[in-house]
C-alpha cells in the first residue's frame, strides 16, 4: 500500500503539484499496479545477468566537435520568455 | 495501393495535387466526427504534390512513394508544424527540426497530410488520453480506434491518407491496427533512427507504418529504415527494398503458435485465428507448437521499465525551455515536503506548476511509478529484477527462433472496445497489450494483418493477428503476412 505521504514524496521528487484529490487516487492507483506486478517474485532469476538493452551495443562514439544547427531562430521562438535572445528562467541560485 | 497510384499518376490519369485534394475533401467530410487529425498541413502538402506533378510534367522518373498523401503521428517532430504529442504542455510547440524517419518521407517525395491524433506522449491503449479528445474507431463511432496511435490507424482505415507514420512502445501500432482493420507493423528495434521521436521508453520504443496493404507497409519500410548518427541505436541497413521480397509463397516456413493464447480467447476470437492458421497450412506453411514460458511476465515486466523510463524521458518538459510555463503564484503545499532541498522556491513552484497544469493523469500516473520503482531503497527490487526477467523472456524467443520463422498471435484479445469503457482502470487498459508486448521487451519485429470481422451489437468490427519474426528479418516476416493477404484476397475474389 502507497500512503498518501508517500505519493506526496514521489511527487515532489517527480515535480509533479497535485492536489488532494490526485494524491488520494494516485494512492490507489500506484498501490493496485504495484500490487499486479508483485508476480514478478515467482521468476526464478539466479544467475541471470540484466539486460538494459535488447542490441548488447555498448559505447557508439563519434568525435566531439561543434556543429552548427541551422534552425537557431526556431529554438528561441520556443523559449517560454525571451531577453537579448536568451531564455529567461527564474533564479537558480 | 500505393503502387497503384503511383502507376495512375505516373501514367497521368491523376496529379498528386488532385490526389491530395481529394484526401483534403475526405478529412473535411470525416473528420468532425472521427477525429484522426490534431492539425492539417495544408500547404506543404500541396507544395510537394505539386513538385512532383512539375517531374511528371517534364517526363522526369519519380520514386514509388513520391505524391503519394499520408500523415504523421504527433509525436513525431515535423519542422516548422505544431508538434503536441497529445498533450497540453507543448500545446503551442513549434518543432524546430524534422525527425529522421520524417525527412527520410520528404527526400522521398511524399505528401504530409498533417500530424494525427495520439494518447499523450503515446501513454494509452484508446486515444482517449489525448488532451484533445479522443479519436473515434471509423468502424463504429461509439467505439475506440485503440492506441496509442489511433489517430493514424483511424485516419488509413476511413481513407483519410494513404499511409500513416506512428511510434509502437508497447504495442501502440498494432493493437490500433488490429481493431481498426489495417496493416500495421513495429519494425526490428534500431531499424528505424527514433532522432526526433519524443521519447517516451528508448529501450522499446519504435517507429513504423500503417497502411491498407502489407505491400504499403514494406514500402514505407524501405524508405525509413537505416542508420542515422543521431540515434546510436539504429541499425546499418543493406538498402534494401522490402516490398520486393513479397512472393506470396510461404511453402515449408515453420509458424509457430502458442496453444494457451488460443485458449484464453472467446468463441469468436479463437474461430478467426484459427481461419487464419488454416490458411496457412493450406498455403503449405509447417504449424508448429512452441513454448514462450516467461512471456507471461511480459507485462509486468514492461510496467516497471517502461515508466522508470518515462519518468527520467520526460524530465525535460519542465516549463524551461520550450512548452507551457506555469506559475499560478500560489505556494503550493508540495513544498513542504523532503526532496526539495536547494531549489529555490520560485523556480521550484515553475516546475510543481507546468506539470501539474500541463500533464494528463495518465502520464503523472507512469512518471509517479517510475520515479518510485527508481526511488532509494526500490531499485534492486523492481528496476534490476525486471530487466532480469527480460533477459528471460529474450532467451525463450533465441530458442524458439531456432526452431520456427515466425510467430504467430491474436494481436488483441478482442475488437475494439466501447469510449469511456476502460478509462477509468488503468490495469485494464494495460491489458490491451498483452500480445504485442513481449515483441517491444526482445525488439523482434511484429506486424498486425487484418484476420476478419466479429459481429458486435450488428456492427462487423475487425480484428487482426500478429506476426513476428527474428531480429532484424523483416524480409519473412513481411512475405508471410502478404502471403496471408493475397490468399485472402484470391478466396474473396473466387466468392
Amino acid at each position: 500500500m502507497i500512503s498518501k505521504d508517500e505519493v506526496k514524496h514521489i511527487a515532489a521528487l517527480a515535480r509533479i503539484g497535485l492536489d488532494e484529490k490526485e494524491i488520494e487516487k494516485f494512492s490507489t492507483d500506484l498501490s493496485s499496479i504495484l500490487d499486479w506486478i508483485e508476480q514478478l517474485k515467482e521468476a526464478d532469476i539466479e544467475n541471470v545477468e540484466p539486460i538494459s538493452h535488447i542490441t548488447g551495443m555498448e559505447n557508439i562514439t563519434r568525435e566531439d566537435k561543434a556543429e552548427d544547427f541551422e534552425n537557431k531562430d526556431g529554438i528561441k521562438k520556443m523559449f517560454p520568455e525571451e531577453k537579448d535572445g536568451y531564455d529567461k528562467v527564474k533564479s537558480v541560485l | 495501393m500505393i503502387r497503384n497510384l503511383h502507376n495512375k499518376i505516373i501514367n497521368k490519369e491523376i496529379t498528386s495535387e488532385k490526389l491530395t485534394l481529394d484526401y483534403f475533401d475526405a478529412i473535411g467530410k470525416k473528420d468532425k466526427d472521427i477525429f484522426a487529425y490534431l492539425s492539417l498541413t495544408k500547404e506543404l502538402a500541396l507544395e510537394q504534390a505539386k513538385k512532383v506533378d512539375e517531374k511528371i510534367a517534364r517526363g522526369e522518373e519519380i520514386g514509388i512513394l513520391e505524391g503519394i498523401p499520408g500523415a504523421i503521428k504527433d509525436v513525431l517532430c515535423m519542422e516548422g508544424v505544431r508538434t503536441t504529442a497529445g498533450s497540453k504542455i507543448l500545446d503551442n510547440y513549434i518543432a524546430p527540426y524534422d525527425a529522421t524517419a520524417v525527412k527520410k518521407l520528404k527526400e522521398a517525395g511524399a505528401v504530409i497530410l498533417g500530424k494525427t491524433n495520439c494518447d499523450e506522449f503515446a501513454m494509452g491503449s484508446s486515444t482517449e488520453n489525448s488532451a484533445y479528445g479522443p479519436t473515434k474507431n471509423p468502424h463504429d463511432l461509439s467505439r475506440v480506434p485503440g492506441g496509442s496511435s489511433g489517430g493514424s490507424a483511424a485516419a488509413v482505415a476511413a481513407d483519410e491518407a494513404v499511409w500513416a507514420l506512428a511510434t509502437d512502445t508497447g504495442g501502440s501500432i498494432r493493437q490500433p491496427a488490429s481493431l481498426c482493420g489495417v496493416v500495421g507493423l513495429k519494425p526490428t528495434y534500431g531499424r528505424v533512427s527514433r532522432y526526433g521521436l519524443m521519447a517516451m521508453a528508448s529501450s522499446f520504443d519504435q517507429i513504423g507504418p500503417f497502411a491498407k496493404t502489407v505491400e504499403d507497409a514494406a514500402i514505407i519500410l524501405s524508405e525509413i529504415s537505416g542508420r542515422d548518427d543521431m540515434d546510436a541505436t539504429s541499425a546499418h541497413s543493406s538498402g534494401k527494398r522490402y516490398e520486393d521480397y513479397l512472393t506470396g509463397e510461404v511453402k515449408g516456413m515453420k509458424i509457430g503458435i502458442v496453444k494457451e493464447y488460443f485458449d484464453s480467447l472467446s468463441e469468436d476470437m479463437k474461430k478467426a485465428m484459427e481461419s487464419v492458421v488454416e490458411s496457412y497450412k493450406k498455403m503449405g506453411a509447417e504449424i508448429k507448437e512452441i513454448q514462450l514460458p516467461h512471456s507471461k511476465y511480459s507485462l509486468a515486466v514492461y510496467y516497471i521499465i517502461q515508466p522508470c523510463e518515462v519518468s527520467s524521458n520526460l524530465a525535460r518538459f519542465d516549463g524551461i525551455k520550450y512548452g507551457l510555463r506555469m506559475d499560478d503564484e500560489k505556494d503550493t503545499d508540495m513544498a513542504d515536503l523532503g526532496g526539495l532541498d536547494g531549489t529555490p522556491r520560485t523556480l521550484l513552484e515553475t516546475y510543481l506548476d507546468t506539470r501539474k497544469y500541463g500533464l494528463g493523469a495518465e502520464v503523472k500516473r507512469r512518471i509517479m511509478l517510475g520515479t518510485y520503482a527508481l526511488s532509494s531503497g526500490y531499485y534492486e527490487a523492481y528496476y534490476i529484477r525486471a530487466q532480469k526477467v527480460r533477459a528471460l523472456i529474450k532467451k525463450d524467443y533465441e530458442r524458439v527462433f531456432n526452431e520456427v520463422d515466425v510467430i504467430l498471435t491474436p494481436t488483441t484479445t478482442a475488437p475494439a472496445f466501447k469510449l469511456g469503457e476502460k478509462v477509468d482502470d488503468p490495469l485494464q487498459m494495460y491489458l490491451e497489450d498483452i500480445f504485442t508486448v513481449t515483441a517491444n521487451i526482445t525488439g523482434v519485429p511484429a506486424i498486425s494483418v487484418p484476420a476478419g470481422t466479429i459481429k458486435v451489437e450488428d456492427k462487423n468490427l475487425p480484428v487482426g493477428f500478429q506476426l513476428m519474426g527474428k531480429w532484424f528479418d523483416e524480409e519473412n516476416l513481411l512475405r508471410a503476412a502478404d502471403a496471408f493477404e493475397k490468399s485472402k484476397c484470391k478466396n474473396q475474389n473466387a466468392k
